[in-house]
């Protein structure tokens, strides 16, 4: 499996065509409070740099972008009770949405780990 | 405006207190043309210690004005639909700064003082509110334009106790009463301006501070076990829950006060007597009936609706939402907005379009929380 990163602060774990997709611990921390996530529906569609999900703070509404094409095979209804697992694990159980990739060429343009650090330290 | 590639890019301003905040973990953004702290520790956290303790705000952004010379009251009186000349020194009134057509320019605070009327107007209209105070009062009225003071509000149940602390005799205030008092050692006090007012449906105090003493003041303040600094962003959902309306967003120049759910604002002289700016248009307002009105919304389930969704009855729009959030105070969306007088009765079943989708909204009677302010007369 290989973590990639956008530089929108979305995670993407890639296991072959399948992939899971959050937003980054900096994104969580600069959103603040977290009271509502909207996740895509299976079987949905996704665009690379499309709107994907939807997550709002106290004070404001975001996008999650898709950051590779393909097809949703599960949103994480998890974060429809508890929005607030998109602070607490932001990398892990406040996960958004799985896809099956439908470009996997689409990876080459993602940042990994390293380069994804100096990007944020850079802002 | 932030698209328009021929503007000047603007300077964003430094208040008094910037260096202080940042200190404090403070995350800035820019605010009515200044460098702000929107969080510290969390809006959510923020909130509910307000609710529960006592939150320090710096609003230095605000524009504190003196209006001083002969009859300035009764002068201010034209442009304001409030009992401004009658005012009694160390009362404070809640008004609005009327355009000529009625439509609100501003929402303000006046205090008669033995110095002379004292105006607390929103930081991001403040420049607009000095030119036109200027252009439409006698030039027999003065205007001192207080910029060399920091406002700060402390907020909160335990407020009282806090400030007592720091500064004798405070206890006197009640609500919506203000007065001066010495601050610092015996030897050389300080003089500050306070009132026991404030933004968040809390007891609490507004305390004018000149800015080279504001650093040593909130020092002193937060050193006191109820008092932590809390930002714009806390400040903004402590408003919307005690239903407060925001200047440029549930207030403009295209609605007028009866619209703004401000009437409580026109005295009962300025009712039978007129006499101010577009007095025909809201008399008439008060008497009929506005066309659209200001209202409280709760919102079925967890999805917050906010500023600039359209609301619906079935299938016709009927009103906007102006103000819309998450309530920290009871987990639950919560918002205000305008509607047809149709629609405005207190449980009306309506519905806000977010992203495409229907929500289901009803009419509900504001505050959301119950204020808590420490009223003459009432024991609490």
């Amino acid at each position: 499996m290989t973590r990639y990163y956008t530089e929108d602060h979305e995670w993407i774990d890639v296991d072959g065509e399948t992939a899971t997709v959050g937003i980054t611990d900096y994104a969580q921390s600069q959103l603040g409070d977290i009271v509502f996530a909207e996740v895509p529906a299976t079987g949905a569609t996704l665009k690379k740099g499309g709107d994907a999900a939807v997550v709002e703070s106290v004070k404001a509404a975001s996008d999650v972008y898709a950051p590779v094409s393909g097809t949703v095979t599960e949103g994480n209804d998890a974060l429809a009770g508890d929005p607030a697992l998109v602070n607490s694990d932001p990398e892990g159980d406040g996960w958004f949405f799985k896809l099956t990739l439908s470009d996997t060429s689409e990876l080459d343009s993602l940042m990994d780990a390293t380069a994804y650090k100096a990007f944020v330290d850079g802002l | 405006m932030s698209d328009d590639e021929d503007l000047e890019p603007i300077e964003i301003l430094e208040l008094p207190l910037d260096a202080w905040h940042r200190a404090r973990g403070a995350r800035m953004v820019e605010f009515a043309g200044y460098h702000m702290p929107i969080q510290y520790e969390g809006i959510m956290a923020e909130h509910l210690w307000t609710r529960g303790n006592a939150g320090l705000f710096d609003v230095s952004h605000m524009g504190q004005l003196m209006l001083t010379g002969e009859d300035a009251a009764v002068a201010l009186e034209a442009l304001v639909p409030g009992d401004i000349s009658v005012l009694q020194e160390g009362k404070m009134r809640y008004s609005l700064l009327l355009a000529e057509d009625g439509g609100v320019l501003d929402d303000l605070m006046i205090t008669a003082t033995p110095m002379g009327l004292y105006m607390v107007v929103n930081g991001a209209v403040k420049w607009d509110d000095m030119g036109y105070l200027r252009e439409h009062l006698p030039d027999e009225v003065t205007i001192n334009h207080m910029d060399d003071r920091a406002l700060l509000a402390l907020q909160g149940p335990k407020a009282v106790d806090a400030l007592l602390r720091v500064v004798p005799g405070v206890d006197a205030l009640y609500f919506m009463e203000a007065g001066s008092f010495f601050w610092g050692p015996k030897t050389d006090p300080e003089p500050l301006w306070i009132s026991r007012s404030g933004y968040t449906g809390e007891d609490g105090f507004e305390i004018s501070v000149p800015a080279m003493h504001a650093r040593k003041l909130v020092e002193e303040l937060c050193a006191q076990p109820e008092v932590k600094p809390i930002g714009l962003g806390a400040r903004d959902s402590l408003r919307l829950e005690a239903g407060l309306p925001l200047y440029g967003h549930d207030m403009n120049p295209e609605i007028d006060p009866v619209e703004g759910n401000a009437a409580f604002a026109i005295s009962k002289r300025r009712r039978a007597d007129g006499g101010f700016n577009g007095a025909e248009r809201i008399l008439k307002a008060l008497a009929d009936g506005p066309s659209r009105k200001l209202v409280g919304l709760s919102v079925k389930g967890k999805m917050p609706v906010r500023e600039g969704a359209p609301i619906y009855s079935e299938n016709e729009q009927v009103g906007m939402i102006t103000s819309g959030g998450f309530a920290p105070s009871f987990g639950a969306p919560i918002a205000m907005g305008y509607v047809a007088n149709a629609h405005i009765a207190i449980g009306t079943a309506l519905e806000a379009e977010v992203r495409g989708k229907r929500v289901a909204i009803t009419v509900t009677a504001t505050p959301f929380i119950p204020h808590h302010y420490h009223r003459r007369g009432k024991t609490v």
